[in-house]
């Protein structure tokens, strides 16, 4: 790249071309305020106008985050004319404002706030009429309140980005304008995959999780016995949320604050992890064995199940009947771990911590309750487990490192931990089929990237004694979008394909803590790029310091085998840990009234 | 959703199977159904998004931008009210006022009878004749709130006589 001259507020610099000013400033050592610098290239509209600046050669002030510099560029950030005018931008954004903060989730982590303050939007500058609000509360997963919502367009991009799929879109125009599916309709009545990512690009409160701690307080009160798990990719981002630098696994202090939040017990998901393995495992050498419908396809990502409805419904019976790990364990904590405790299930509330807002979607599934009991009764996010640790005045830096509870379910294997990263499904899979065929282990899976990775799919070849199993890995519905439209012509190679809803598996779920880099001053200018990579790192490092490493040599798991369900795929673990899908159709009939 | 038949889903496939070659054949599809069928329903903008990869929402977007576009049927006369500056000067919101009045519908709705709607348009380019009306593309230059009932009784006429002109 060509080097050109430019100066900032007089002082000379060489700067890369073809960089915004924004970016190109961001290299001299300025962060010049704006809404999109948190969002790496997911809003170049310009719209918002908060990060006005001077520059030669322009007329008026250009917004940086879109202006490109040019030789000879002479830009200001801190002229009164360019401060003013972004105070004022801010303003205009706050004047048709919900500002009712205190009651807003995103508070503490809202990015309007942060450029308010950092600009000194103060004033009610521009106080007049808002524009109509709507809100959407239907949809198990998201809540969508356009009283919050600046317009800036990030979750649209994020939707098409990551699952070619733009579910939301702008409706209307000028002061009537709003974002939203379709027809203004919720997100329970639009092919919405309720994944999340859409909160997690949101620089507002206009869409935001469902939050159900409240349904935990509520089981409290009532006296259940309020059982806890946490799966994998929590503990590899929590820490975030108290200031540990992205990467640090926090497994022990988890399980510490859990403990102290009061919870009965206090589980691993890799437990349920392990079970999965063990079931779809055995699901996956049946297919192979007895030509039943290949390429099988994991089911552990709720977000994934939900586009497969909602757009392959004739793929379904290649998705594995497994249910998903926390579904699995929480239908063995209301049967088999019920009676060993001797507590009536009813009384039993399962609760899972989960890197993932679309869980909340699933857990409410009429395909997951047995004995019409709810496999799990709620689901809280990665960011609802820190609120609940903070409220509680907990000092998380301050906490011991503590162990899962060992009961019963308490074992796990490296195996489990992977789940929450891309891959990893399939890595823990094929341990497990690669010791039923040969008797032998096998700790790595090695996978080639084959079509780079803007396409987000990897695949492998391993013979296990002669069975050459083809896989493929796919993570966002871009991505599997071109495996499932191979399988749906007839030209896929594969035996077994992992799918993961959010791009990266659940490292990068929608319910994990929100990566701004404006309010990470301690992370790296890149750490956009690096985030997921230093997440799973995490996950990585806790298996390879396991000791077991495979799902089928967790004696726990065996032990569970022996005394309820008999052998993987038998009747009695169909009934816990099997499920089915149903095609849905994505803009239904409306009822009346809606 | 499939509320549409066949032969409708066909057409709509043939409207957009004409821009295959354009960069950006949105505005376009949408203009050709819009006179096609006189309206945009879903249902439809489902069949567009299905055959040009743009979202529903997106297209929606653009439905909902533009006041050529309609979510839903119009009337067989639509009396289309310019209110750009020049015609709103000239009293063009007393116009339409009157069509409303005698109408007995808001701006953008459809009489019950499914004759007329009324659309308040944005500058249609006829400064010169201000305030102008057009309806079904018959421009009525320099309109007075006195002429309106007279138009109406025109079209009124037409359709007792069963000479009305077939909807655009």
């Amino acid at each position: 790249m060509a080097k050109i001259n430019i100066k900032i507020e007089g002082i000379s610099y060489q700067v890369e071309e073809g960089l915004t000013i924004l970016e190109a400033a961001k290299t001299c050592g300025y962060e010049i305020p704006s809404l999109c610098t948190f969002n790496h290239g997911e809003c170049n509209q310009g719209s918002c106008r908060v990060c006005l600046v001077e520059a030669t050669g322009a007329r008026g002030l250009v917004a940086s985050c879109v202006y490109p510099v040019a030789e000879g560029m002479e830009i200001r950030i801190s002229s009164p004319k360019a401060i003013d005018a972004r105070r004022e931008s801010v303003e205009l954004l706050l004047s048709n404002h919900n500002k009712n903060c205190q009651q807003c989730d995103k508070n503490g982590q809202c990015e309007l706030l942060y450029v308010a303050n950092l600009t000194g939007a103060r004033d009610d500058a521009f106080c007049g009429e808002h524009s109509e609000v709507h809100i959407d509360r239907l949809a198990p997963a998201l809540t969508r309140d356009t009283s919050k919502c600046i317009l800036c367009g990030r979750c649209i991009e994020r939707c098409k980005n990551a699952h070619g799929l733009g579910i939301l879109g702008y409706e209307n125009r000028g002061f009537e304008t709003f974002v939203s599916p379709a027809e203004n309709r919720s997100f329970a009545d639009s092919p919405c995959i309720q994944c999340g990512q859409c909160v997690n690009v949101c620089p507002t409160g206009a869409l935001m999780e469902n939050s159900e701690i409240g349904l935990i307080d509520e089981a409290f009160k009532a006296g259940k016995t309020v059982v806890v798990q946490a799966a994998p990719a929590v503990r590899a981002a929590l820490g975030e949320e108290f200031g540990f630098p992205i990467g640090t696994p926090v497994t022990g202090k988890m399980i510490a604050a859990l403990r102290r939040l009061g919870f009965y017990r206090v589980y691993d998901v890799n437990f349920g992890a392990d079970l999965t393995i063990m079931e779809e495992g055995t699901e996956l050498l049946g297919r192979l064995q007895n030509n039943g419908t290949l390429p099988m396809i994991t089911s552990c990502s709720p977000g994934w199940v939900n586009y497969a409805e909602y757009n392959y419904e004739d793929l379904l019976p290649h998705l594995s009947t497994c249910k998903s790990p926390h579904e699995m364990q929480g239908a063995i904590i209301k049967s088999y771990w019920a009676k060993e405790h001797n507590i009536d299930p009813k009384d039993i509330f399962v609760v899972s911590v989960m890197p993932c807002v679309a869980k909340k979607f699933e857990k409410q599934r009429d395909q997951l309750q047995v004995d019409n009991l709810q496999d799990v009764d709620a689901v809280i996010t990665t960011r609802e487990l820190a609120r609940m640790i903070r409220r509680s005045g907990i000092r998380f830096d301050k906490l011991p490192d503590e162990e899962w509870d060992g009961d019963i379910m308490g074992d796990y294997t490296g195996a489990g931990v992977i789940f929450g990263v891309t891959g990893g499904v399939m890595e823990a899979a094929l341990r497990t089929v690669y010791h039923v065929l040969t008797g032998k282990e096998k700790e790595e899976i090695t996978f080639t990237e084959v079509r780079g990775h803007e396409a987000g799919i990897r695949e492998a070849s391993i013979d296990i004694n002669g069975t050459v199993v083809n896989v493929a890995i796919a993570s966002g519905m871009k991505s599997a979008k071109v495996l499932l439209d191979e399988i749906r012509e007839g030209t896929s190679k594969y035996q077994f394909i992992e799918i993961m809803g959010c791009p990266g598996g659940c490292i990068n779920g929608g319910g994990q803590p929100y990566v701004r880099p404006q309010l990470l001053p301690n992370e790296d200018d890149d750490i956009l790029d690096t985030y997921k990579e230093k997440r799973a790192k995490a996950l990585y490092t806790e298996d390879e310091r396991q000791t077991i490493r495979q799902s089928h040599n967790n004696p726990q798991i065996q032990e569970l085998y022996e005394k309820f369900l008999g052998e993987p795929n038998s009747h009695v673990a169909h009934k816990y840990l099997h499920t089915s899908y149903a095609g849905r159709e994505g803009f239904n009939e409306l009822s009346q009234g809606e | 959703m499939a509320k549409l038949n066949a032969a409708a889903v066909a057409k709509i496939r043939e409207i957009c199977a004409r821009y295959t070659e354009e960069k950006t054949p949105l505005m376009m599809i949408l203009s050709d159904i819009q006179n096609e069928y006189g309206y945009i329903p879903l249902e439809v903008q489902e069949i567009v998004s299905q055959e040009t990869g743009i979202s529903v929402a997106e297209i929606y977007g653009v439905v909902t931008f533009y006041s050529f576009f309609s979510l839903t049927p119009k009337g067989k006369y639509v009396i289309g009210c310019c209110l750009g500056t020049a015609c709103y000067v000239k009293g063009a919101q007393q116009v339409i006022d009157k069509f409303c009045e005698l109408l007995h519908v808001e701006p953008g709705g459809t009489t019950d009878d499914g004759l007329f709607t009324i659309d308040a348009l944005r500058c249609i380019g006829a400064c010169g004749i201000a305030p102008a009306v057009s309806i079904n593309g018959k421009v009525y230059p320099k309109m007075t709130v006195s002429q309106v009932q007279e138009v109406i009784a025109q079209y009124l006429l037409l359709e007792e006589k069963g000479e009305g002109a077939g909807a655009s």
